[in-house]
């Protein structure tokens, strides 16, 4: 059966508004509760909200003034959802709790029900407020429900998004008079891609961001990983990468020079005793960077669960904000998409950032001789604020020294 | 022998509540306790006699001291000490009988007796005749409590030096009454029988009343027990107390110097020791820590399969909700469900009067985290309700964090704290902030409106003061 969606009554002596922005557009599958579009009117924003789950068809267009009591779409509830929700994996065992209880306790709950998320008042007033769209927030409250901090956090992401791009007002007026044709296509950015956005303009306006480079020659770690793959994947039910590696050089370089494992603070310089080692991971949607916690206590065999761990979950969008949050230091390798030699960028508050490459056979000289290598150019991009050169080479230095040989690394296979 | 699914040792409030919910989900549940009456410490020398005690002492002081506010006129008001403990006894009753009804109900064999574990799956119940019942068993849970610490140098001897099992007995209120330890009990029983009509002089160690809770309501606790006339000597170290005649005479060193103090009763009141032995865990392997506490991981497993413990023979706050909600969990994780406890959000309370309440963290501790966080505060004495109550002493206080507005810990010294921090427990559960508070319409005129304001001092927009 087709239900009507109709503008509903906002307020007194408001007769009409316009559909802002759509969240859904017509043939989406849309759950009871789920935000369809913005309706602005002159005295308040709100979200208005799908009340029965089915297919979507839109009647009205972006910026359309609608009337109270207009229907602008129509839901077909006589339609089931399409099979593309995946059903919950239940919380890893493996994982022991001597992380925080709290973070533990939420993985031995239920999921949270993401649809249905009742609002405190603060949240109400910050969303209302900030035009934020409730449904794309991660709740870290009880049972996945919106926290006035969390609803702070996605404002501040947003804010930023306006303050650093910062469109002339004529383009405003432009927007509207320009008609959509072939020559371009105008779509609004996802939050999550604005976020991301303001943070990395946010980095380079606040450190001075400098890159120092280095090259290690993979062999020695390549013929360990043949030799211990097939006990090492037996005994711990997970192949053993190159990650684990890497993680477990940077630890020693950070121990080595500590300096590198701190952020400034407004005055402060605050070092960092622990190791808490962000492994960034592209998705469709952009780069987020989920934590490996003390990434020196794991064996091997947990950093590599832990990062095959992280990577299912954000294919399935079930990242926390909590996973991406408190880390150290970052590790981001380009070289799975071919890159050879790039600057990362640093992941504020961090100071540093190890870039990693795409291990390419080059001919180099050793011992006087040309023998053909397995190389990989490192990156160390760092807070020159906090971190002088010498530092930030010895750094890496360190890094290659563990990488060409394995043995000053604590291996546990 | 007879098989369970589960054997409690212990019928407090840990392991009475245990069995109720083992019973609900249908396991095959014994209980054990070695004294008569069930319910434990709480039931029959704890929680509930002394609330009665300080509920009825608290009206007398009303009506010796109030009443007359309020216009009303008593004459020759005193009184009837028998009466007042024959009352407490009926309630205590009440409770006693109202535990074993409901072991009826939820269908749990009961089991008077010394319970010991005598090998993994095996309790054996000693009966104060004399008589041994073997009880076979899938699981255990050890919820055996805690017992007042002696001092050496002032052993109990039930007459002249008592702990608070004694100290709820008293025939007649004794002259003076001395009362080592000022935490919760000292303060509970060394205001009744001030009210009561006792000289009462408190001795603590440290240099505040009430460890653990904030220490600024502690202070102005302590202020308003002066004045109710309780003598507090505090950084009083007591080194002897010798007993002559039915008197004793108590010798403590503060700042340096010798003080001499002479009582007809003593209380010792300075902490209470997990009940670990005895219960034969230690014949069957069970590990304790280093304050003789069982040891368990978060599910309350000990170190043996098959056995769990909870309550106060473990680590964590000496409180009976604390033992009522891990006995619940234990039950459930033994069921096969999830259980868990939040002990960020549990509170404890000062019966006293004002009560004094308390919840997740107090200002020092967050300090000590290194939060970046902000107080709100609220005095009673711009409430609605308490100035209509004529009853305007204490105040509000929440700690949230500075950049999420996270409620972290919730304080407050009210006669009815007891009751008003529940709102604040809740909304720390919820992860809620003092926004959440602020924004929550609260009935008027009522005191939880205190607890509002307080809440908006936080974001300082309190109403009914000057935001500060």
């Amino acid at each position: 059966m087709s239900i009507e969606v109709k503008i509903p009554a906002v307020g007194e002596s408001i007769s009409s508004g316009v559909v802002s922005v759509w969240h859904k557009k017509s043939g989406d599958f849309v759950d009871a509760g789920e935000a369809l579009f913005t309706l602005e009117t002159e005295k308040v924003s709100t979200e208005i909200v799908a009340e029965k789950s089915g297919v979507l068809e839109t009647k009205a267009v972006e910026g359309q003034e609608v009337k109270i009591g207009e229907v602008v779409a129509t839901i077909d509830d006589s339609k089931s959802a399409p099979e593309e929700k995946k059903t919950e994996k239940p919380p890893e065992k493996k994982k022991e709790p001597d992380a925080e209880k709290k973070r533990v306790e939420e993985k031995e709950r239920k999921t949270p029900p993401e649809k249905e998320k009742p609002l405190s008042p603060a949240v109400r007033r910050i969303v209302e407020e900030e035009h934020l769209e409730a449904a794309n927030i991660s709740g870290t409250g009880k049972d996945g429900r919106l926290t006035k901090g969390d609803v702070l956090a996605a404002a501040q992401g947003q804010k930023s998004a306006g303050e650093a791009v910062s469109f002339p007002p004529s383009a405003a007026e432009d927007r509207q008079a320009q008609p959509e044709t072939d020559r371009f296509i105008r779509r609004k950015m996802s939050p999550l891609r604005r976020k991301i956005a303001a943070q990395l303009v946010m980095a380079q306006q606040t450190a001075a961001i400098l890159t120092t480079f280095n090259e290690c020659d993979m062999r020695a770690v390549q013929e360990l990983r043949v030799k211990s793959q097939e006990s090492f994947t037996k005994k711990n039910g997970i192949k053993l990468g190159f990650m684990s590696f890497f993680i477990k050089a940077a630890v020693e370089a950070l121990k080595a020079v500590p300096v590198v494992n701190g952020r400034i603070e407004d005055d402060d310089f605050i070092q960092n005793n622990f190791y808490d080692i962000g492994v960034a991971v592209g998705t469709e949607r952009g780069l987020v960077v989920p934590i490996v916690r003390d990434a020196d206590k794991k064996s091997f065999a947990e950093l590599e669960l832990d990062i095959a761990g992280y990577a299912v979950k954000s294919r399935e969008g079930k990242l926390k904000i909590e996973d991406l949050q408190g880390g150290t230091f970052t590790i981001s390798n380009g070289g799975v998409y071919g890159s050879l030699f790039s600057t990362p960028i640093l992941n504020p508050p961090q100071s540093g950032i190890l870039g990693m490459h795409k291990i390419m056979p080059r001919p180099v000289a050793v011992d006087g001789k040309v023998e053909v290598r397995p190389m990989m150019y490192l990156a160390l991009s760092y807070d020159h604020r906090a971190i002088d050169g010498k530092e930030a080479v010895t750094f890496l230095i360190k890094v290659k020294e563990c990488i060409e040989d394995p043995k000053k690394l604590p291996l546990d296979f | 022998m007879e098989k369970f699914d589960v054997v409690i040792i212990g019928s407090g409030p840990g392991g009475y509540i245990a069995a109720i919910r083992a019973g609900q989900l249908g396991l095959k549940t014994a209980l054990v306790e070695k004294e008569k009456e069930l319910g434990g410490t709480c039931l029959n020398i704890g929680c509930i006699p002394s609330k009665a005690l300080l509920t009825s002492s608290d009206h007398f002081m009303f009506a010796k001291k109030e009443a007359g506010k309020h216009g009303i006129v008593i004459d020759g008001v005193h009184v009837d000490l028998p009466k007042m403990q024959q009352r407490k006894d009926k309630v205590v009753k009440t409770f006693t009988s109202g535990v074993r009804a409901l072991m009826k109900t939820n269908k749990v064999t009961t089991f008077e007796g010394l319970g010991t574990i005598t090998a993994p799956g095996k309790v054996s119940v000693k009966s104060s005749n004399g008589q041994t019942q073997e009880l076979e068993t899938k699981n255990i849970v050890i919820a055996t409590g805690s017992t007042p610490v002696e001092l050496p140098f002032a052993k109990f001897d039930g007459k002249t030096i008592v702990s608070s099992t004694e100290a709820l007995c008293f025939t007649e209120p004794p002259k003076k009454l001395l009362v080592i330890g000022a935490g919760a009990i000292g303060l509970e029983l060394g205001s009744v029988w001030n009210r009561l009509g006792s000289e009462v002089t408190m001795l603590e160690f440290l240099p505040r009343i009430a460890v653990g809770f904030d220490l600024e309501l502690s202070n102005l606790l302590q202020r308003l027990l002066t004045a109710q006339g309780i003598v507090f000597h505090l950084e009083t170290k007591v080194r002897a107390v010798k007993i002559d005649n039915g008197r004793a005479t108590a010798t403590a060193t503060k700042g340096g110097e010798e003080i001499k103090f002479d009582a007809d009763k003593v209380l010792v009141s300075v902490g209470r020791n997990p009940f670990s032995e005895g219960v034969g865990a230690g014949k069957v392997g069970v590990e304790l820590d280093e304050k003789k506490r069982i040891k368990v991981d978060k599910h309350f497993r000990t170190n043996i399969e098959g056995i769990y413990a909870i309550g106060d023979v473990i680590a964590g706050p000496m409180l009976a909700h604390k033992a009522e909600d891990e006995g619940i969990a234990c039950i459930e994780i033994i069921a096969g469900k999830a259980g868990h406890v939040n002990y960020d959000a549990i509170a404890g309370i000062i019966y006293t009067n004002p009560e004094l309440a308390g919840v997740g963290l107090t200002e020092d501790q967050a300090k000590e985290k290194g939060i970046d966080y902000r107080v709100g505060k609220f005095p009673f004495r711009a409430n609605s309700r308490a100035l209509c109550n004529e009853d305007v002493d204490g105040m509000v206080k929440f700690v949230a964090d500075a950049k999420t507005d996270r409620i972290l810990g919730a304080h407050i010294l009210q006669h009815a704290a007891s009751e008003l921090i529940a709102e604040a427990v809740s909304v720390i559960e919820f992860g809620g902030s003092s926004e959440d508070i602020g924004r929550t319409c609260h009935s008027h005129p009522t005191l939880s409106e205190a607890v509002r304001e307080a809440a908006l001092n936080v974001e300082k927009r309190a109403l009914h003061i000057l935001n500060r």
